[in-house]
């Protein structure tokens, strides 16, 4: 009953999202119902999804959104429309339709359903044998369903881009000399943090002078970076991958950036090597692809890249993992520093 | 057919429709994408819950254990998760750039200002 009660958690969130005008709240509550979500998939047997959906929808999407309220340096709605009566037509006749819908469907968690029976039964009886992966997710991922996971991790590099494209010129934070600034104390010159006081996640200007978040904020990125590192690599093996090892990668940076100032954390991650390495992830996996071709295969078959074909898929998944991990961690990154970096006294 | 049955489907359609009510009901863009997002879980688990099979363990193959969840909806939605974020990220900048064109995250007085440009 554990999934009724998170489900019921999960739509009461909703509808408060509903109702509030205030924006700040609105992306918490939009917080909480990814962790309500994430603890949902770890009852429902997914674990790499919970993994993602914690790091992804809880963390960085969360911090995505208190920085677009900073930059549009709004906090309320406009006004409250909460009853608006087409719209509530329109989404009840969709709502009928759709409950009308599943009324023949399988019921919940029934073994003989038609998803079960297609083609998850050879990935749970055969891949052990095929890839040596034990994780059956990963070897559906990277091996089975290489060609989808490419065209997902390029959707990833071109949303970098493109964010990249819509608010990467013009108003840059000033990075004079981030080093010398931050060595002399309250040098840097960060700007004013805008008055209606949302949180500005680039503006550091209070943050670095809390003790206590700075120590223990310190203390805890090498074991985040660690932690994604042991993600990448174990994903063979357990929950994880390169989805969620470059998620939890860029968070590491993203909490360095928070506690000690963009510029900071854009001298340890500059932003050309984070373009370069946007770009080098998909080239990895790509690049996987095109050998196995050269060696006889087909394109994103692995089976080649070794002497033994099991030693070759786990090879193979191992490599576009890499890519898939380096890939995500620069599209974050990218994307973080891109919003944070904004000024957003220049905003007007 | 016993409780839980279609109850987890019902529950999707429920927050889906919250969704799509927010985003055409609303007006403030930052509201309107976080109730896509609200639209876009709803659907993952409408996946995962297809996937559940009852008695089943997480799809990481070890002895012991014969009945595993399907692998494949874990599959697409771990990707769709991170693609999910990445295209949020796209258009909250496009929401930006609108409040630097327009001065406002509003979509009547952004449809006001682009009446008097035209």
């Amino acid at each position: 009953m554990i999934n009724i009660s998170l489900l019921m958690i999960m739509v009461a969130t909703a509808l408060g999202l509903v109702w509030l005008r205030n924006l700040l709240a609105v992306v918490m509550f939009s917080g909480i119902f990814s962790l309500t979500a994430a603890s949902l998939w770890v009852v429902l047997g997914a674990v790499d999804v919970a993994f993602t959906e914690a790091s992804v929808g809880a963390g960085i999407a969360t911090v995505l959104g208190l920085a677009s309220l900073a930059l549009t340096r709004t906090e309320h709605e406009k006004r409250t429309r909460v009853f608006h009566l087409p719209a509530l037509i329109v989404v009840l006749v969709t709502g009928a339709a759709l409950i009308y819908g599943t009324l023949d469907m399988p019921g919940w968690g029934d073994p003989d359903a038609p998803i079960h029976t297609h083609v998850a039964p050879r990935y749970i009886e055969d891949s052990l044998a095929e890839t040596g992966v034990p994780n059956i997710v990963t070897s559906v991922l990277a091996s089975y369903r290489g060609f989808d996971t490419l065209g997902e991790t390029t959707v990833i590099f071109t949303a970098g881009v493109g964010v990249l494209v819509l608010l990467g010129r013009g108003r840059r934070y000033p990075v004079a000399n981030p080093r010398v600034a931050a060595g002399g104390g309250p040098g840097r010159a960060p700007a004013a943090p805008g008055s209606e006081g949302a949180a500005v996640p680039g503006d550091s200007g209070e943050m670095r002078f809390k003790a206590i978040l700075r120590v223990g904020g310190k203390l805890l990125i090498p074991p985040i970076l660690l932690f994604a590192f042991y993600t990448q690599a174990h994903g063979e093996l357990g929950p994880g991958g390169g989805f969620q090892a470059g998620v939890i990668f860029a968070s590491a940076f993203i909490l360095y950036a928070l506690l000690f100032g963009v510029p900071m954390a854009r001298a340890v991650a500059p932003a050309s090597v984070l373009r370069g390495t946007l770009a080098l992830g998909v080239l990895i996996y790509a690049g996987v692809g095109i050998a196995g071709v050269l060696l006889g295969g087909n394109y994103l078959d692995y089976s080649v890249l070794a002497h033994d074909p099991v030693h070759g898929q786990e090879l193979g998944i191992i490599l576009i993992e890499l890519g898939v991990g380096i890939t995500v961690a620069s599209a974050m990154m990218t994307v973080f520093f891109v919003f944070a970096g904004q000024d957003p006294q220049q905003v007007d | 057919m016993d409780f839980p049955g279609l109850f987890n489907y019902w529950i999707v359609i429920a927050l889906m429709m919250i969704g799509f009510y927010i985003v055409i009901s609303q007006g403030n863009l930052v509201k309107k994408i976080f109730g896509l997002n609200i639209f876009q879980v709803s659907v993952f688990v409408f996946y995962i819950s297809m996937g559940k099979v009852e008695g089943g363990t997480a799809p990481i193959l070890a002895p012991g254990f014969a009945t595993y969840t399907n692998p494949i909806p874990s599959v697409l939605i771990l990707t769709a998760i991170v693609v999910g974020v990445a295209t949020m990220a796209v258009g909250l900048a496009l929401v930006v750039r609108i409040r630097d064109a327009f001065g406002s995250i509003e979509d009547d007085e952004i449809a006001k200002l682009e009446g008097d440009v035209t």
